[in-house]
């Protein structure tokens, strides 16, 4: 009973502007996908949680709008406002109580259709710190100058996770920015806010993502490969930027060591074989690294430089290409999961990490990193109970 | 779907939401801004547990979990703890780039306030550098009655 799966996927491509497809068509698309892919049909579907956000779909109450398409009429539906990893987290709880075989967990945005600048900004608190016009991009080049000048790690090695995973989205057909670059690219294109150049900076995407989570006795019920949950934890740091330390990200390195543990991991380093991690901006990914403790402390641009996280090095990083490939908030991180699922599942065609068994996925809600939830996947179930 | 496009232009819908707010600073916040306005002084809320000085002033210590019922002077001067060059004008920056944000802890307190950082050479920003408050001469009460942080001479 305390085991519990993932027995779909659906995603749609990542583009810059799916003028062809509403916010409804595409998570229509990406449900579609997710049940064909566990062999299940909308009746097996016990319970759905959805994530949205009302400033990105410009509407109120935005949860109850993509319940249509997501099939949930009729259905106990429920929302979650955030990351699609938070969703998921809903999910699980949902599938484990005992009362919901499967869980339908959808997430979705389309960012072409309003101005990011202005819906972070509106996260800032009203009273003290709005009028001042930050967004998550000067907040996070902010974050960046802080975490450049703690490590040493330079801007070529911050370039470099660009020119990786723009690389890596040459072999995902879902991607929205497969690039060749050089690190030279990234540090001439536009400088938005130092240190971080345009190319540093994940783009505005539009996307959605299904995935389908069961618990042990519905796992294998249906034909979908079913891909375990391990270990799952979530932690949120203080809400001022003022009152942490924004240098280091403690909240996340809370989220994994509770995670890893919850799965039987020692030492994820060696022990984790794939890694799905929120790099918004290209500081972001060495950062987590260091902070989920998949490199030492301060290393992890020195261990870019040397191939490491890359799809042919010791731990592979982003090989779908990560969120710098794009990046449709709210869906960003159940993107993560599901690319996760398709490595332990043997099925991410040219950027398949061979052999993969045991994967990690990552997710982030609020202003530089203010809140985590990693997930730990494997393809195998050894029966270790969850929590 | 998106197939369709090859004959059809796609119609777009122009929309807003529109909702003004009106937001009760609540009394520290407002305790805080009328020290700004009327006397230049820059108050902090005090951890009676961790003894720790909030800046923003809050009620509550997020820390302990328990409530901050002290008032505490701190200086107009402190440390830059960590800085941005907004070069791009994105549409939330009400001034003209490039335009210097930067957090700043200042002595007494122990968090820190984001604001701008101006009257600098870009060449010498770094984090650790000391700065001071300067006072708008117009203050109405808000965050921005501290018109920015220059370097502290
Ligand atoms: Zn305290």
């Amino acid at each position: 009973m305390d085991q519990a799966a993932i027995i779909g996927v659906g995603m749609t491509k990542i583009e810059a502007n799916k003028a062809g497809d509403t916010f409804a068509d595409m998570v229509w698309e990406a449900v579609n996908k997710a049940l064909d892919d566990a062999g299940m049909t909308i009746n097996d579907v016990d319970n759905v949680v959805t994530t949205s956000n009302d400033f990105w779909d410009g509407r109120t109450i935005s949860c109850m709008a993509v319940g249509d398409a997501s099939g949930a009429r009729h259905k106990n539906a429920s929302c979650v406002e955030g990351d699609g990893t938070f969703g998921a987290f809903y999910g699980l709880t949902r599938a484990l109580s005992g009362d919901y075989g499967t869980t339908l967990v959808t997430a979705h945005s389309k960012g072409s259709e309003s101005i990011s600048s202005l819906i972070t900004n509106a996260a800032f608190d009203p009273i003290y710190e709005r009028a001042i016009g930050m967004d998550m991009i000067t907040a996070c080049a902010m974050q960046a100058t802080a975490y450049l000048d703690r490590t040493g790690t330079t801007p070529d090695q911050l370039a470099m996770v660009s020119v990786k995973n723009h690389g890596n989205a040459k072999q995902n057909p879902l991607a929205q920015l497969p690039m060749d670059l050089t690190v030279d690219d990234v540090l001439k294109s536009e400088m938005l806010s130092d240190p971080l150049h345009k190319l540093d900076c994940s783009p505005v995407s539009d996307g959605c993502c299904a995935i389908i989570i069961a618990n042990q006795a519905r796992a294998s019920k249906y034909s979908g490969r079913p891909v375990w949950i391990k270990g799952v934890s979530f932690c949120s740091d203080s809400y001022f930027l003022g009152d942490r330390d924004l240098a280091r990200a403690p909240s996340l390195a809370q989220a994994a060591q509770s995670a890893f543990a919850m799965a039987g991991i020692k030492d994820p380093a060696t022990e984790i074989d794939v890694a799905e991690l929120y790099d918004a901006f290209t500081y972001q990914e060495l950062m987590w690294l260091e902070a989920m403790g998949l490199c030492e402390d301060g290393k992890a641009g020195s261990r870019l430089e040397s191939g490491d996280f890359h799809r042919n090095g010791r731990l592979p990083v982003n090989p779908s290409g990560g969120l710098l490939s794009g990046h449709p908030v709210i869906a960003a991180g159940l993107i993560r999961i599901a690319e996760i699922v398709k490595q332990l599942r043997g099925e991410a065609g040219g950027y398949q990490i061979p052999d993969a068994r045991r994967g990690v996925a990552q997710g982030v809600n609020g202003l530089c990193g203010q809140s985590h939830c990693v997930w730990v996947l494997d393809r195998d179930n050894q029966e270790k109970e969850i929590g | 779907m998106a197939d369709t496009l090859a004959d059809v232009e796609p119609m777009i819908y122009e929309s807003q939401i529109s909702v003004p707010y009106s937001w009760w600073a609540g009394d520290t916040a407002s305790r805080f801004f009328r020290s700004l306005r009327d006397e230049k002084k820059i108050m902090g809320t005090k951890c009676a547990k961790c003894s720790r000085v909030y800046i923003p002033p809050r009620k509550v210590c997020p820390s302990c979990f328990s409530e901050n019922p002290e008032w505490t002077e701190v200086s107009d001067q402190g440390v830059l703890q960590s800085f941005t060059i907004a070069r791009r004008q994105l549409a939330s920056l009400p001034e003209k780039v490039p335009v210097i944000l930067g957090l700043i802890k200042l002595d007494g307190a122990d968090t820190g306030l984001l604001h701008y950082l101006d009257e600098v050479d870009q060449k010498q920003l770094r984090i650790g550098m000391r700065v001071k408050a300067k006072f708008a001469d117009n203050r109405s009460g808000g965050i921005r009655d501290i018109e920015y942080f220059r370097p502290a001479k």
